[in-house]
């Protein structure tokens, strides 16, 4: 299992389109993964639940990978979340 | 005849034959199904099919509304493609053993209750998303939702809503413009009319009755009114004005991507006035060449509380990006007098044009003035910005704002934080001791720009809310007038810009008189950006 954290630095936080494109990153993946703010967490590979968790600018994210292809998912998402939220 | 009023989204004249658009009701019947697999099977060819309407829709909004506003429809799709969203619909038909419309008539209500009932106003907007989704498919299931035969040729629709999928998918060439009964100036529907150019009123009230259909109806988009088989004299009127706005528009189109430059080669900036991000798409679409005036205070003015810092970056910060390499000065908080917000919980004053306002309180509220100053420098890492302070009227004044600005740049440094060290630093003339000491403010700063309804109020001590001095009043009284010439020469022996950014900037009879003077830019509201310069090419 590969678990990180992540603090969004974007001003309008993971608002519809950026949380389209990331769970379209996830997706690419076969390992199940997971984000988490707070106490909620909920399948990063769906839409509604990633912008339903409301995650917004300075909020702290965990982001969980588990399976086969979990290294890549971790680092790969990693990336994403860098260069665009 | 009936008149209707509402808001006006696109100011424009339209006239043809109504069409009225009514939708099915949404309010949808549950059926017990025997056969709970042909209704998943349904479901799903639907969901095929609606994939591919958003995708044609996709690509139609691409070619004709740019990136930004077609990025809807990919979002529409993606939610569309959500397994929460899918499993909820099949546990329904399974669960229940009902039809596949009211599977997703249900999800469609219960995903935008949550939504709905978020903080955050954004994700409350989405929930109009996933109801257009769920209308969408339920279309696709039972067959409906094509546009209804009407007589060929243009014609004007009229609906209670529109939804954004709606709109792109009018066809262009035959609507001329529309009119709702519900939505608001800014809802999603009313910015894609204005960026495709078509005339329509929205929030009317009341739906007409069927025996409308296919009469003449005239859309005033300058008024908000709309007008069903109007009188021959009003029909008569708003033909010669289409006409003569017709022949104006294709040639003020012309000029769009051209320069603002006289004939003898002396160009003139031409920018726009926006009070606040709404404002853009009409910058754009006008193709001003900056953004001369962004009256910062409706950030103020739209809050319960005073805006943070981050508000605010994210503001500014879009305004940067979206204009790139094209300036755009932002006017520091300027509230008191006539604009009032609670929390500043101002004292109420004999004489507040004279009062306490603009500078004064920032120059007395430190904290609130380096909020601000903060996110604005912030945000000019992302563009070109420049800081305007109003109100002025002495040398001490912008040396303290000048020292407030540095400390917020000493600690934006400290705080490793990027800004444009050099960004462009100016004020508003808009007092005449500010006039009269342009030689002496002009060596402390890059630009002058002059309000002149602020300037004309203060120089010809005119209140100009007050009607019954009109016979007094004279705006182009020359008193006003030799003040702004000054301001332009001493601009200039200081080697800076000078500008207008008041209403006589867009005067079009004074023009010329600017352009003698040597006036270096002229800022006015978006609509006037295109005859300003159709005027100045003339010169």
């Amino acid at each position: 299992m590969k678990k990180f954290t992540y603090r969004v630095t974007d001003p309008v936080g993971i608002h519809a389109r950026p949380a389209g494109l990331l769970v379209k990153e996830a997706a690419k993946f076969s390992s199940k993964v997971t984000i988490t703010k707070g106490a909620k967490s909920v399948d990063l590979k769906r839409l509604f639940g990633v912008m339903a968790l409301g995650v917004k600018q300075g909020d702290e994210i965990t982001i969980t990978c588990d399976g086969a292809d979990e290294t890549e998912a971790a680092s790969s998402i990693e990336a994403f979340l860098k260069a665009n939220l | 005849m009936i008149t209707l009023q509402g808001k006006s989204v696109y100011e424009a004249i339209a006239i043809a034959p109504l069409h009225l658009l009514k939708h099915t009701n949404t309010s949808v019947e549950k059926v017990q199904v025997s056969d709970v697999n042909s209704e998943l099977e349904a479901f799903h060819v639907a969901q095929n099919l609606a994939m591919r309407q958003l995708d044609e829709l996709y690509h139609k909004a691409l070619e004709t509304v740019g990136e930004e506003s077609a990025a809807i429809f990919e979002i529409h799709k993606m939610m569309l493609e959500d397994m929460d969203y899918v499993e909820s619909i099949e546990r329904i038909i399974q669960a229940e053993k009902c039809n596949a419309v009211y599977a997703v008539f249900q999800t469609g209500e219960s995903f935008a209750e949550i939504f709905a009932s978020m903080d955050d106003e954004y994700m409350q907007g989405r929930a109009a998303d996933v109801k257009d989704i769920s209308k969408r498919l339920i279309a696709c299931l039972s067959g409906a939702g094509k546009d209804t035969n009407c007589a060929e040729g243009k014609y004007i629709l009229l609906t209670d809503d529109l939804a954004p999928s709606e709109t792109m998918q009018m066809d262009k060439k035959r609507v001329a413009g529309f009119v709702t009964c519900a939505g608001s100036a800014n809802s999603h529907t009313a910015i894609l009319a204005r960026t495709l150019g078509i005339p329509a009123v929205v929030n009317t009230g009341e739906l007409v009755g069927d025996e409308c259909e296919g009469k003449l109806v005239i859309i005033d988009g300058h008024n908000g009114l709309v007008y069903i088989e109007p009188t021959s004299d009003l029909l008569e009127k708003y033909s010669a004005q289409l006409r003569s706005e017709v022949a104006e528009r294709t040639a003020l189109n012309q000029l769009k991507g051209e320069l603002s430059v006289t004939k003898n080669g002396q160009h003139v900036n031409v920018y726009a006035n926006i009070g606040n991000t709404a404002d853009l798409d009409k910058v754009f679409e006008n193709d001003a060449e900056g953004i001369g005036l962004f009256r910062s205070e409706f950030i103020y003015l739209e809050s319960d509380d005073y805006p943070t810092e981050e508000k605010q970056f994210a503001i500014y910060k879009q305004v940067a990006e979206a204009l790139g390499k094209k300036k755009v000065i932002i006017r520091t908080l300027d509230i008191g007098a006539d604009k009032q917000a609670a929390y500043f919980n101002l004292p109420e004053e004999d004489n507040p044009a004279l009062g306490y306002r603009a500078i004064r309180i920032c120059l007395t509220r430190k904290e609130l003035f380096k909020t601000q100053l903060r996110a604005i420098c912030r945000a000019s890492a992302y563009g070109k910005l420049a800081i305007m302070f109003p109100m002025i009227i002495s040398t001490q004044e912008i040396t303290e704002c000048k020292n407030t600005l540095a400390e917020v740049m000493q600690e934006l440094k400290a705080e490793n934080i990027a800004f444009d060290e050099n960004i462009e630093i100016g004020i508003m003339v808009e007092t005449p001791a500010a006039a009269l000491m342009t030689m002496e403010l002009g060596k402390i700063v890059d630009f002058f720009s002059i309000g002149t309804n602020d300037l004309t109020q203060y120089t010809l001590a005119i209140d100009r809310q007050n009607q019954s001095l009109e016979k007094f009043f004279d705006a182009h009284h020359p008193a006003v007038l030799k003040l702004i010439e000054m301001t332009v020469q001493n601009a200039h022996a200081n080697n800076i810009w000078a500008g207008i950014c008041g209403e006589l900037g867009a005067d079009l009879s004074l023009t010329e008189a600017f352009v003698a003077m040597g006036i270096d830019e002229l800022s006015v509201a978006p609509s006037s950006v295109l005859p300003l310069r159709a005027k100045i090419r003339s010169l």
